[in-house]
């Protein structure tokens, strides 16, 4: 976006060469992978939807804690109440899986309401149990929840994943069996879910209430004396992050087709994980959630038979980020190149003075 | 008419009342300066004007509207600007940022003019050559700057100043000096909290001593300075 004052003095501009190059590439990268099913094995596809949808939740808890400064260890509540919305869409109201992804990431938006109007009362690292106690409860409920499994969990109908919309025809498509063209389809609804959470949070940090975000994570008390509605922010950052991370959940357990609380509401997958993810490839950036997934990604490959190992590697990994480089790979990169593929700086340039990074 | 009024304001954390039954009016256009020793309540007088904090009691009117109870946000609307003693930044912005959230949010008026407002206090402000750079990398003195470059890109009428000269060069004394006489000479109201004398004296036109959370004198700088007790309980002088 380049934007031109009203007199031709002064311009200010968020573009850089790299990320036009960024833009181009990302279409191309789009468009490649939606045509990937006509070539790929079905492991790919579902290697890659499991790559996407981390990717997502990774991007909506560094929209949460990296700008908004709201630390959660909670997002699992938003992750199970969304695939558990999805599931009693289908089981009790009789929906097509497909839509009732929709219905996950409305019911996590509305129980994420409530869950703010207690943590916002907390802190730092009381806010981050907080969330973590909430997201416990909401798993103690839905394990009470018989029409929908209780404790043990349930499968989605038969019927329901066999006459998924749009299954026949990818199945035709692709001449493949009913339940490949159903990884194909929720591959794709990852791919469209996690371009559209990249493009929405861009855009977001790019715009005016991008900024206040940045200036509320700052230094809340001097963001209120400069008019910045600094409670209005945390509300629309932890309604817009439920939101995301409800729709993937729901979209995970669509492909997994089977649920238990304690799957759906797992600490482990759905917040230490993502934590990862995000602290290794570089807080407070776009850039460092993508980078973190794939190593994440790869890691998970390569440890994949060494059972506990694989956790105390992935901490010890952790660790030894934070230590060496708190930013992040991303950081490290940015530090040594001053690239930056999502910039979201606002530069002013010309007028009769020069102006200068420094 | 007065553009700020305060009556029989108080405030206390605890048992310890830091703002006490404190009334003054400041005409509009006036420059007025706060002075009074360490721990007098000067700042917390004004983080109960900008909103910052509540007070316990009495009422704040601002330009004849009680904004006691309105919040922080709002009273920069309605054109209250403030510094922080110890500057506050927003580390991770550049300093044209600083000044884009400032006058993106906190000015009610033309929101298609701000880019070229903040380009023109960043010159007025003498921030133009480091406009691109992180605030967290500024000097103390553009630090400084910076405080009420910020302040000045909500537009305000009143322009809230805490120890902006504090800890600066006579170089960079004068210098600022300078600034705040051009801000004040456009007709922007200016309360001034300062310890360096001679600067605050050389703008403003009334002078106000608080001591203990209290108002101990209102008035003309000379008038208020060779006061028997305010030369004992500010200056240290045994008269």
């Amino acid at each position: 976006m380049t934007t031109q004052t009203q007199t031709p003095a002064y311009v200010v501009t968020t573009q850089t060469k790299a990320s036009q190059i960024t833009a181009v590439a990302a279409c191309a990268l789009l468009a490649a992978l939606v045509l990937l099913p006509f070539v790929a094995g079905r492991g790919l596809i579902q290697d890659l939807f499991f790559v996407l949808t981390m990717l997502v939740l990774a991007q909506f808890w560094n929209l949460l804690a990296g700008y908004g400064g709201m630390v959660s260890i909670g997002q699992q509540a938003f992750v199970g109440m969304g695939a558990y919305a999805m599931f009693g869409g289908v089981i009790l109201a009789g929906i097509d899986p497909i839509p009732a992804i929709l219905l996950g990431g409305v019911a996590a938006l509305i129980v994420a309401i409530p869950t703010a109007f207690f943590a916002f009362r907390l802190q730092g690292p009381y806010f981050a149990i907080g969330t973590w106690v909430i997201a416990e409860v909401m798993r103690l409920i839905m394990a009470q929840t018989q029409s929908l499994g209780g404790g043990t969990g349930t499968s989605l109908p038969r019927a329901a994943t066999r006459e998924m919309w749009a299954t026949e025809w990818i199945a035709e498509l692709f001449d493949v069996r009913n339940s490949a063209a159903r990884d194909i389809l929720t591959y794709w609804l990852a791919l469209a879910l996690a371009a559209a959470s990249i493009a929405a949070i861009y855009a977001l940090l790019r715009s005016k209430p991008g900024l206040a975000l940045s200036a509320v994570r700052d230094n809340p008390e001097a963001a209120k004396s400069v008019g910045v509605d600094a409670g209005r922010m945390k509300w629309v950052v932890f309604l817009s992050s439920a939101f995301g991370t409800g729709l993937a959940g729901a979209l995970i357990y669509v492909q997994k087709a089977r649920i238990s609380p304690d799957a759906a509401f797992s600490v482990t997958d759905w917040t230490a994980y993502v934590l990862f993810i995000v602290i290794i490839g570089g807080i407070g950036t776009i850039e460092g959630p993508i980078i973190g997934v794939i190593i994440f990604f790869l890691l998970q490959s390569l440890l994949a038979d060494f059972g506990s190992w694989y956790l105390f590697t992935l901490g010890i990994i952790g660790i030894l980020v934070m230590l060496i480089a708190p930013r992040g790979l991303w950081g490290l990169i940015t530090d040594k190149t001053g690239i930056q593929l999502f910039p979201v700086r606002r530069r002013l340039s010309g007028g009769t003075q020069d102006t200068s990074d420094t | 008419m007065s553009i700020l009024e305060l009556k029989n304001v108080s405030k206390a954390f605890g048992q310890l009342k830091v703002t006490d039954d404190v009334s003054f009016a400041v005409p509009e256009g006036q420059a007025l300066g706060i002075i009074g020793p360490n721990g007098a309540g000067k700042s917390t007088l004004f983080n109960l004007i900008t909103g910052n904090l509540t007070a316990d009691t009495g009422t704040i009117a601002f330009e004849g509207t009680d904004v006691t109870k309105v919040p922080a946000m709002q009273r920069c609307f309605a054109g209250v600007g403030r510094s922080f003693q110890i500057p506050q930044p927003f580390d991770n912005l550049t300093v044209f940022e600083n000044l884009l959230v400032a006058a993106m949010h906190g000015r009610n008026t033309n929101q298609a003019a701000v880019e070229q407002a903040c380009a023109d206090i960043l010159l007025q402000t003498e921030l133009m050559p480091v406009a691109n750079a992180p605030a967290s990398g500024l000097s103390l003195l553009q630090r400084k700057r910076l405080e009420m470059a910020r302040a000045l890109a909500t537009d305000p009428k009143l322009l809230l100043l805490d120890e902006i000269a504090g800890g600066l060069t006579d170089a960079e004394c004068v210098a600022l000096i300078d600034t705040i006489k051009s801000i004040h000479a456009r007709g922007v109201t200016i309360i001034w909290i300062e310890h360096v004398l001679h600067a605050l004296t050389s703008v403003v036109e009334r002078l106000l001593v608080l001591d203990f959370g209290k108002v101990i004198g209102i008035g003309a700088p000379d008038e208020i300075l060779n006061r028997q007790d305010v030369r004992e309980i500010y200056l240290g002088i045994d008269v």
